[in-house]
């Protein structure tokens, strides 16, 4: 029998948080997610999770460092413009190739911006956002289900590649309230050991080092090759999108999200308008759904992303099409959600100005 | 083959001699990168002892800091987490938070315990976290080459205050142990040195009374050593001590400054 419940996604997120065995949570209030660390404070710590507020988002994220070495299953979550104080951590967090959860509930910036919803992290989830070169495994939920589900997914990744795992949500996730069902999870069954962890060293093996200071250039560069080779094998192995009412499209939405809800029902206005129209839903954001989009590209008339943001994602989505396609971008800023009505226009005015080509045989 | 090094190096065998003193087995053997007369390894030293003597090695973990002593970690022979800088004591408070009935310590200097990580510091003592927080004070900052520290004094040369801290420019000197000392979570402020055997003595006189306390579960204990930076002041090691005196401690006077009631 399904545990369903009415919630917030913010709220669905920090009870998965605690079903999935997240040991400790450390957090500072921030629009528009401070309910999951008010969730946590109450249910989390009733069911004997670790609960920190802490004094900026800088300490939280250097907290989650310390919980993660001592070997806990650790998480904070936060909203931009704390995200961005994070970025330090979280380059150390990657460094150190220590597993955890971060959660951007993502609003309008720059700056201190709107605290209504925004796609506008995607660079800074996707493409580092702190220095040197490393990467987060990056979820993108579309709805107040996926914002609990992928709650275990990503802990497992974490602790599978030993690597910072983020779920890129919106201020809109974060806030509507959804039906969700909690799937059975036993965290016992998940559990890693972590031989690595800084527990206290036992006189049988040397001390336990949770660093990232590498002084040595070609250490360095030999810490960079083994990440690397990391990130190359999860783009490998850890691809995951959705494909709707793609069989016959002429032409691809590519939207994450909220804004691939938006746009998915934009896509059925232009459907019953006769538009052969489908949607390519990146659900890891990093590793990126490229292979797809490239197989696909040679077969359609013309693709649209869609986005929250000026126009971040799109430009992933050029590197994977290789001008295979003719690629359009439409997007709403600072916070504002796009219409279905606005996705079919731009839809609309993308068949009608693209220039028809001869489609390939596969 | 290592551990048979170690054990001969631990225990040379010189015959006819006794063996007064020795490195502590939990002071890993490796060399110092500090400079000569450089207050951090005699710390590092004594922090060692103090943990070996206590029989807590197995259970202990550090926070090493960055600033000269970003490498503690090669020299403490206890699990230890590098944390960015001045985060230590952040580091240390999710350590002790996991593993309650561990010993947990940072180990930071002035620059990263007294300017960026100020509220850490504060807000980890506020707290009450029971962990050791050791403190190096030499009024600089020694790694990257000698620049003004929030601790370095009215009038004092750095490469950053080329004729001398003034008011004007850098401030006064802050005196964040005395500021620590106020907070109600903190269990033990003390302030110590190593400039001299006594002081040594009664470092690790104070660095055992804390783990005693962690274990007692009373709060934050907060260690302060004023040292010196022979390098950074450009001073012998002798002038430097001396100087030390007379400098430091008028302002840095050592001493309790609170004590568990």
């Amino acid at each position: 029998m399904a545990d369903i419940r009415l919630m917030k996604g913010n709220e669905a997120l920090a009870e998965a948080a605690i079903r999935a065995g997240c040991q400790a949570y450390f957090g500072y209030p921030i629009t528009p997610q401070s309910e999951v660390l008010e969730y946590l404070a109450n249910e989390g710590r009733k069911r004997g999770m670790i609960v920190l507020q802490a004094e900026s988002e800088v300490a939280s994220i250097n907290m989650v460092y310390g919980a993660a070495g001592a070997g806990a299953r650790v998480m904070t979550s936060s909203s931009s413009p704390g995200i961005s104080l994070m970025m330090e951590g979280i380059s150390y967090i990657a460094c150190a190739e220590l597993p955890c959860l971060l959660v951007n509930v993502n609003r309008g910036g720059p700056g201190l911006g709107t605290i209504q919803p925004s796609q506008g992290d995607y660079f800074q989830a996707v493409k580092g956002g702190g220095h040197g070169d490393y990467r987060l495994i990056v979820l993108a939920p579309s709805s107040v289900q996926e914002m609990a589900d992928f709650v275990y997914d990503a802990f497992d990744l974490a602790d599978k590649y030993r690597n910072p795992v983020m779920i890129l949500a919106d201020g809109a996730l974060g806030q509507m309230m959804e039906k969700v069902a909690f799937r059975e999870y036993d965290p016992k069954d998940h559990m890693m050991v972590k031989p690595w962890a800084t527990t206290g060293k036992p006189s049988t093996r040397p001390p336990n080092v949770i660093t990232t200071l590498h002084m040595l250039p070609e250490q360095m560069e030999e810490v960079n090759r083994r990440l690397q080779a990391k990130y190359a094998g999860i783009q490998q192995q850890e691809v995951r999108y959705e494909l709707l009412d793609a069989e016959d499209a002429e032409y691809l939405v590519v939207a994450y999200g909220l804004a691939a809800r938006i746009a998915h029902r934009g896509i059925q206005l232009a459907r019953a308008r006769g538009h052969k129209v489908g949607l390519l839903r990146p659900i890891t954001l990093f590793p990126y759904p490229e292979k797809v989009l490239k197989s696909m590209a040679k077969r359609l008339q013309g693709i649209l992303v869609v986005e929250m943001n000026a126009g971040q994602m799109v430009e992933d989505v050029r590197l994977a099409v290789e001008g295979r396609a003719p690629v359009q971008f439409y997007g709403r800023m600072g916070g504002i959600i796009p219409s279905p009505d606005e996705v079919t226009e731009a839809l609309e005015k993308m068949i009608t100005t693209t220039v028809t080509h001869p489609v390939e045989a596969d | 083959m290592a551990q048979e090094i170690m054990e001969e190096m631990i225990t040379p065998d010189v015959e006819g001699m006794e063996c007064v003193y020795q490195r502590p087995e939990t002071l890993l053997d490796a060399r110092f990168h500090y400079c000569p007369g450089c207050g951090h390894s005699v710390v590092h030293r004594v922090l060692m002892e103090v943990i070996q003597e206590l029989a807590i090695t197995e259970k202990t973990v550090g926070v090493a800091p960055v600033g000269c002593s970003v490498f503690a970690d090669r020299y403490m022979g206890v699990d230890m987490q590098g944390a960015a800088h001045g985060r230590a004591s952040a580091v240390a408070t999710a350590v002790k938070r996991i593993l309650p009935d561990r010993y947990v310590f940072s180990y930071q200097g002035d620059g990263d315990l007294a300017a960026i990580g100020t509220a850490e510091t504060i807000h980890t003592c506020n707290r009450g976290e029971n962990i050791l927080i050791v403190f190096i004070n030499n009024a600089i900052y020694g790694m990257t080459g000698g620049q003004m520290a929030p601790t370095t004094l009215l009038g004092m040369k750095t490469s950053t205050t080329p004729t001398g801290r003034t008011l004007e420019i850098g401030g006064h000197p802050l005196k964040i142990t005395e500021l620590v000392a106020q907070l109600p979570g903190v269990a033990y402020v003390t302030r110590q040195s190593v400039h001299t055997p006594n002081a040594v003595r009664q470092l690790k006189k104070a660095l055992t009374k804390s783990f005693q306390y962690q274990k007692e579960v009373r709060g934050t204990c907060f260690v302060e050593v004023v040292s010196n930076c022979p390098s950074g002041w450009k001073m012998t090691p002798l002038q430097a001590n001396a100087w030390l005196v007379e400098n430091m401690f008028p302002l840095y006077p050592p001493g309790d400054l609170r004590t568990p009631q």
